[in-house]
């Protein structure tokens, strides 16, 4: 971004007549108009995947009509509806409070996208700490949830917001430890640079590395990141056969649309952030082949989606779990397991 | 390092300015047909009872403070992982008496069944039975608040 930046300022365009500051504040909104876009592309093609995945796997064929091919528009077509909808506050809600939460939970998404490395060039924000910077965003996306819960001023809302709470705080715990364990390997929490010590083919990647304790970190983050994001099996903060619909109950229109665009750009956040860290990133598995340029950003979508795969299997082959079983993951096998992990892998690196 | 955290906080304002727009965008576009029953809080069709900003469980709290002591943990390990390699041994020896001291800790919450969700080993006994043979009566009263708790 910054030489993208220098280049331009010294060109011969109306732009160099302007302030670096200027500049600078004209390249990162644009940046973030673009990723608005991406997200909010990625999110419906998110749910169209979702519904196709879930339909086939039950034997359904799924939407098939809005479009054409395949009912491809039909999550389209779902965004314009969800825009023509009664947006209802209850009159007992905190209104200022549960207007702020959707808007704070997409916020708070999306700025996590700032430091997704789509490719060696194509990273908005190149941060020394990134992965510590994606940790804390994140955490701010439970404290919507919380707002929304409370703020709506109903008994469901709130018991799903205090699920949410516990849930996520629980498996932060793994989450952070498994990620721990990649930083050892690589000495660095600048994600341009864990993809860098990937480069050059599947065999490099850090999850075969120091088997089996890093394949062991990628399980850990991967199911911790599924409880982080309220996916199934661990959607308690949302179980429709419980509390009616959690944390959202009393949400509709586009309120309702922000949390659920929020839960599909995470998706693909866990899927890049975990391709990122244990599956390469942008990196070609085969080597020099088809790794330049433009190809990486079609890597890391592949590995990304891949992983979007995996979290869809994962909802529609797994019954919910329980409360006291999600805390008996989180605490009594993950936890611990993360612990040997690091264990390990300081073992063989001091070896 | 500046700018870089710049770009992070265009895209939380850019987040949250997008779902502004589109909030505007559907104020425009939606009906509007406001109805004091439609306006009511959810609860299953039936009129709300009682307050929904209620007590709840302990547990979370004990919960919160064990992710606390053990997210300030972490927040020591990122440095130390970070020049890991460089140190060598000694920093390995030394984190794991660190590591060592919380695990302590962590069996000592599993063991004193913090960790449980659904049978607390600390519930005190209720006031009306202290001194007091336990009756079968209080006994299923104690089992109906255990059940109530269970979220």
């Amino acid at each position: 971004m910054r030489e993208l930046i220098a280049y331009l300022a010294n060109g011969q365009t109306f732009l160099a007549d302007l302030p670096e500051v200027a500049l600078n504040i004209i390249f990162i909104s644009l940046g973030a108009v673009v990723l608005v876009t991406v997200c909010a592309v990625l999110a419906l093609v998110g749910v169209y995947m979702e519904r196709k995945v879930s339909a086939h796997m039950q034997d359904r064929v799924g939407p098939m009509y809005v479009g054409g091919f395949h009912g491809w528009l039909q999550t389209a077509a779902d965004a314009l509806k969800l825009l023509l909808k009664e947006d209802i506050v209850p009159a007992l809600a905190d209104k200022k409070l549960h207007f702020f939460a959707p808007i704070l939970v997409f916020g708070a998404t999306l700025a996590t996208f700032a430091v997704l490395p789509f490719g060696r060039q194509y990273v908005m924000s190149d941060m020394n700490i990134g992965i510590l910077y994606i940790l804390a965003i994140s955490s701010l996306v439970v404290i919507g949830t919380i707002l929304a819960g409370w703020a709506s001023n109903n008994k469901w809302s709130l018991l799903g917001a205090m699920r949410s709470a516990a849930q996520v705080v629980s498996f932060e715990i793994p989450a952070s430890l498994a990620i721990l364990v990649i930083i050892m390997a690589v000495g660095s929490m600048n994600l341009g640079e864990i993809v860098s010590v990937q480069v050059g083919g599947i065999h490099k990647w850090l999850i075969w590395k120091f088997f089996p304790f890093n394949f062991l970190a990628f399980i850990i983050y991967f199911i911790a990141a599924l409880a982080e994001t309220n996916r199934a099996p661990f959607d308690l903060p949302e179980a429709e056969s419980e509390i009616v619909a959690g944390f959202h109950t009393e949400y509709s229109g586009f309120k309702w649309a922000a949390f659920f665009l929020a839960e599909y750009a995470n998706m693909f956040m866990v899927g890049v952030v975990g391709s990122t860290l244990f599956l390469g990133g942008w990196s070609s598995p085969f080597g020099d082949f088809m790794n330049s340029g433009p190809f990486q950003v079609f890597w890391i979508f592949a590995k990304a989606f891949g992983l979007i795969f995996v979290q869809i299997w994962l909802r529609w082959t797994l019954p919910r779990v329980r409360v006291d079983q999600l805390m008996y993951t989180s605490w009594k096998v993950l936890t611990p397991f993360a612990f040997v992990a690091i264990i390990g892998v300081g073992f063989y690196m001091i070896l | 390092m500046l700018f870089n955290f710049a770009t992070a906080l265009v895209f939380l304002i850019f987040g949250g300015l997008f779902v502004l727009l589109n909030l505007g965008i559907s104020r425009i576009l939606q009906a509007r047909n406001p109805h004091p029953v439609k306006l009511s809080t959810y609860e299953c069709g039936e009129l709300p009872e009682g307050e929904s900003w209620i007590q709840f469980n302990i547990r979370f709290y004990v919960v919160a403070l064990v992710f606390l002591i053990f997210e300030v943990e972490i927040v020591f390990l990122f440095p130390w992982a970070i020049v890991f390699k460089d140190l060598g041994l000694f920093a390995f020896v030394e984190m794991m008496i660190f590591v060592f001291i919380l695990l302590v800790g962590l069996a000592y919450v599993w063991v004193k069944g913090d960790l449980e969700w659904d049978k607390p080993k600390s519930v005190p006994a209720p006031e009306f039975s202290a001194g007091h043979e336990q009756t079968e009566l209080t006994e299923a009263v104690i089992s109906q608040e255990r059940g109530k708790e269970t979220i």
